[in-house]
């Protein structure tokens, strides 16, 4: 569906991606992971044809990115963090321009808009939308022309829980549709329940690719054991035999009150690649 | 085609709700019907309100309402999700400009109504050469703009020359040699004769070359900054 081979494009003599290499499935969802300015949005604006790249191949739907048509493009959903939607107009007239744009029954908007829980607030002024309810808006404007293929860029930034979760639900039932997604984020959690596969990218180069749990269970070293003892206490202690011992020995002197493992997580994974933690900029040093 | 009547249709629903756009269709032809009707003092020139208000009009509405609806779009960023959307630039800015034009040419109409209609047909012919004019340099504008105060800045003192210097020109023979090079101060002096006959080459000439500028200075912007 997305094939990309060795992308690489600069600002001003300042690289910002780096041999960018992609191959996603068709009905999968793939997600992008890294910090603010890793390259993230460059690389969308790449495989949407918004950017020119400077090196490299794309093909999307199976053709050169450069050569897509119009109806090509109609098959392609894009859902970028700064899109704005028209304030002043109802949020069934912010659909139905789209729908007249892309030439679909206008019947789809009122369905889509129940479909992303927005059915009550048709009539309402987009600029009366909480931030959330403005979200679940942007994507039903995508949703509405049934993409074989979507671009989603952070869908879920600075959204409360709730919304999160559902927009997370709206994404699942659009690839049990068979569409696929391509999504950014630098939240891990949301890569872990969402995706198929995920790409970490710094610094414009991706540093290591895989299924989610695979990729954890590649950095399976940086489990721990964590021991809270009765004296208040915590200890951690590394997964290896004299761990065991120590946990046996304490166990027997009775001083062991909790106990349980610190699984690897994408985040852990990115720290030890990286030195950079996903969700800011600040550079860690990795103990 | 078809994305041109999109882009006139949601435009339309836009600007009924959208004060500050709305008050620049509807102010000079709401004041000159109130004008002509309350105001009567002998000697004062025939329909002096509507010929003042129209060039006025001319120079203000089309190039604020363009350059405001451009600057607005592109600050909130769905000019990109139009363009997207496979709508193509000149799509929408044609879509925008036919839209300003026909509701100027609407407001220009309402004015109209003081007028003889042997007058009418002139009036509108010249009202709407001028409206285009207008709609390039607020078209100009908007690209150049990278958000709504930026055009606000901008057109303020583009419109302040073309809009008043024809006013000011009444009272003040150096102002009015000044403003005999802007289309709306020869196009107030044809609006005063009111007749295609002895229409002067100086005028005709004046007219053309700032039409030519305008559009000029818009393919310029166009081709350096497009839509972005």
């Amino acid at each position: 569906m997305i094939r990309s081979n060795g992308i690489c494009k600069s600002f001003a003599g300042r690289r910002v991606l780096s041999g960018i290499d992609l191959d996603i499935k068709p009905g999968t969802i793939f997600g992008l992971l890294g910090p603010s300015g890793a390259g993230k949005t460059t690389l969308i604006k790449i495989l949407t044809d918004q950017l020119a790249f400077d090196s490299g191949d794309v093909s999307v739907l199976g053709k050169d990115v450069r050569t897509l048509t119009g109806a090509d493009k109609k098959q392609i959903g894009i859902m970028m963090d700064n899109h704005g939607v028209y304030e002043r107009m109802s949020c069934i007239d912010n659909l139905r321009i789209f729908a007249d744009i892309y030439q679909i029954d206008k019947s789809k908007a009122m369905t889509t808009l129940t479909q992303v829980g927005l059915g009550d607030s048709a009539k309402k002024p987009a600029m009366k939308l909480s931030k959330g309810m403005r979200a679940r808006l942007q994507l039903a404007r995508v949703l509405m022309i049934s993409p074989k293929l979507l671009f989603l860029d952070e869908p879920t930034s600075g959204l409360d829980p709730m919304t999160m979760k559902y927009i997370h639900k709206l994404i699942s039932d659009c690839k049990a549709s068979g569409c696929t997604i391509f999504l950014t984020t630098h939240n891990m959690e949301e890569a872990a329940v969402l995706c198929d596969e995920v790409a970490l990218l710094n610094e414009g180069k991706i540093v290591d690719r895989g299924a989610p749990e695979e990729l954890c269970r590649r950095y399976n070293h940086q489990k721990t054991i964590n021991i809270h003892l009765t004296s208040g206490e915590d200890i951690e202690l590394p997964h290896c035999d004299e761990s065991a011992a120590k946990i046996m020995s304490l166990m027997s002197q009775g001083r062991i009150e909790t106990i349980h493992s610190s699984e690897p997580t994408l985040e852990s994974v990115f720290l030890e690649l990286t030195g950079r933690r996903l969700e800011s900029d600040e550079e860690v040093r990795y103990a | 085609m078809h994305n041109i009547s999109v882009i006139i249709k949601k435009q339309l629903k836009d600007t009924l709700k959208n004060k500050t756009v709305l008050i620049q269709f509807v102010m000079f032809p709401v004041l000159t019907l109130i004008f002509e009707n309350a105001i009567n003092i002998p000697d004062m020139p025939e329909l002096f309100f509507t010929k003042l208000f129209s060039v006025m009009y001319m120079g203000m509405a089309p190039l604020v309402a363009v350059a405001s609806v451009i600057a607005e779009e592109k600050e909130k960023n769905t000019l990109r999700v139009l363009t997207m959307a496979n709508v193509k630039a000149w799509e929408y800015l044609a879509g925008i400009g036919i839209y300003v034009w026909t509701i100027c040419m609407a407001g220009a109409g309402v004015m109209a109504t003081t007028l003889s209609s042997g007058d009418i047909p002139f009036y509108l012919g010249v009202m709407a050469a001028g409206f285009i004019i207008s709609i390039a340099i607020g078209a100009c504008i908007g690209i150049i703009a990278s958000n709504q105060m930026a055009a606000t800045s901008l057109s303020l003192p583009v419109m302040l020359i073309f809009s008043f210097m024809p006013m000011l020109a009444m009272f003040n023979d150096k102002i009015e040699k000044i403003a005999g090079i802007f289309y709306t101060q020869q196009i107030r002096e044809l609006l005063g004769n009111m007749t295609f006959d002895g229409i002067k080459t100086e005028t005709m000439l004046v007219v053309a070359v700032n039409a030519l500028l305008a559009l000029s200075l818009f393919f310029a912007a166009f081709k350096r900054k497009g839509l972005e």
